[in-house]
């Protein structure tokens, strides 16, 4: 999981933030609601998340409580690689 | 009207909750008078300009400013384009003249489609869309689409989709450079049509008016250095409700106030609630006006049938498009500020001698 944290957080702090880290960024900051992510960000998130761990996004599995904070998308692409639930 | 001038006793329901849609509803007569005014100071006044360009789409919008032009100029000070490309739909061009007609304005035809063809528009976004959906052709119908703000997918992410020669269709998600990619080429569009705009706007010492209303402009539904661009923009602070109120009013002809808004710009129909708005323009203007005002999402929800957590969702939706718009509509910042450019002040004064 942490892993997984990490390499997310490396991804949206060099492309969102422009490699300027934002202490405000916490696993539940809304990243959409907060300005970090447009719609074209969370295209180009879906994208990196399915080229790095090689998985698929269903269009159905679009949902805030999948992608709208960093800690959402971890306990995401967790569940996805392991197929087990972490809560 | 707008947001700021509703009055107190319009708008109170029998049990005395505020009745929300009825604070949209304006004076059709005071407010055209109102706006024919400030066009004409605007025009002449301000910008010392003899009249006014404005493309002519067929929809409800510019058809509304080219009748408030002319309560504000006359028709010979005005000036309707009509500019199709291949991918236009017939209908606009019709309606167009159409509207030139029953205001009494001269049209000049500037088809843009050799512009286009000659700035690889057409060419750039079928090369994109053949990377995601191999089988696509030069020729076949698309358009962008994404999910509807009370879909379930919320995270709306936009997608092409594409109707091939047979009438297959199909529809694939877009990756990030490919929407990026149609959308860059989808936009030169709407700047050539802008730079017509202005040539002819030059030729004739007029200003170019522009045509967005208030969910356009305040949402940014519009392309920067495209139909963002303009000296005027007369219906900028209406909602798009009042927009019908008021076309009706002066006469737009009904083919046109009663079709829904469509962007116009893909080869396959689309409204623009698929294509960027998400909800029906009515509930977005309720939205937005509640939002505006400071009206709690409760009370929007009974208004109009959406879920108090919908309306939470609407709200999100706003927040974030507003973001955008704020920073499409920035000006170019600059190091220091431009002291010499001061807006609203002669430039034929003395500058100001210095005290040392």
């Amino acid at each position: 999981m942490h892993e997984i944290r990490e390499t997310l957080r490396a991804f949206v702090v060099e492309n969102f933030l422009f490699g300027q880290p934002d202490p405000s960024m916490t696993d539940d900051a809304p990243l959409v609601e907060n300005g970090t992510l447009n719609s074209t960000g969370v295209l180009e998130l879906v994208a990196f998340i399915e080229e790095e761990f090689g998985i698929e996004v269903d269009d159905t599995e679009l949902l805030q409580e999948n992608f709208g904070t960093i800690g959402a998308m971890t306990r995401f692409v967790s569940r996805k690689t392991t197929g087990v639930s972490h809560g | 009207m707008g947001d700021g001038k509703i009055s107190s006793g319009v708008g109170r329901a029998a049990t005395d909750q505020p009745n929300l849609w009825a604070q949209l509803e304006i004076d059709p007569e005071a407010e055209a008078k109102r706006i024919a005014s400030t066009i004409q100071q605007h025009v002449h006044g301000v910008l010392r300009r003899r009249g006014v360009v404005l493309g002519l789409s067929g929809g409800v919008d510019s058809s509304l400013v080219a009748a408030l032009a002319v309560q504000a100029l006359g028709p010979n000070r005005v000036l309707g384009l009509l500019m199709p490309e291949r991918e236009s739909s017939a209908c606009s061009l019709r309606l167009g003249r159409t509207v030139a007609e029953r205001f009494g304005i001269e049209v000049v035809l500037e088809d843009v489609t050799k512009t286009l063809e000659a700035a690889g528009c057409y060419e750039r976004r079928d090369t994109a869309i053949a990377r995601v959906l191999p089988g696509f052709r030069p020729g076949d119908k698309c358009k962008l689409v994404r999910p509807g703000l009370l879909e379930p997918a919320d995270a709306r992410l936009f997608a092409i989709v594409v109707e091939g020669q047979d009438g297959a269709s199909k529809r694939a998600r877009l990756p990030p450079a490919e929407y990026r990619a149609v959308v860059a080429s989808t936009c030169l569009k709407q700047r050539v049509r802008k730079m017509m705009e202005y040539h002819h706007a030059d030729r004739l010492d007029y200003a170019v008016a522009g045509t967005p209303n208030r969910l356009e402009y305040a949402l940014g539904f519009f392309v920067k250095g495209g139909d963002g661009l303009a000296d005027v923009k007369p219906i900028a602070h209406l909602y798009k409700s009042q927009v019908y109120q008021l076309a009706e009013h002066l006469g737009v002809p009904c083919e046109i106030t009663s079709k829904p808004p469509t962007t116009d710009t893909y080869p396959l129909e689309s409204s623009q609630e698929e294509f960027y708005f998400g909800l029906p323009h009515r509930l977005l203007d309720l939205c937005l006006h509640a939002r505006n005002h400071g009206i709690c999402a409760d009370l929007v929800a009974e208004h109009t049938g959406l879920s108090t957590e919908q309306v939470h969702t609407v709200q999100g939706d706003l927040r974030g498009k507003l973001r955008v718009a704020e920073r499409l509509h920035r000006p170019p910042m600059v190091v220091d500020p431009i002291a010499e450019i001061v807006f609203g002040t002669s430039f034929d004064s003395e500058p100001s001698k210095e005290v040392r």
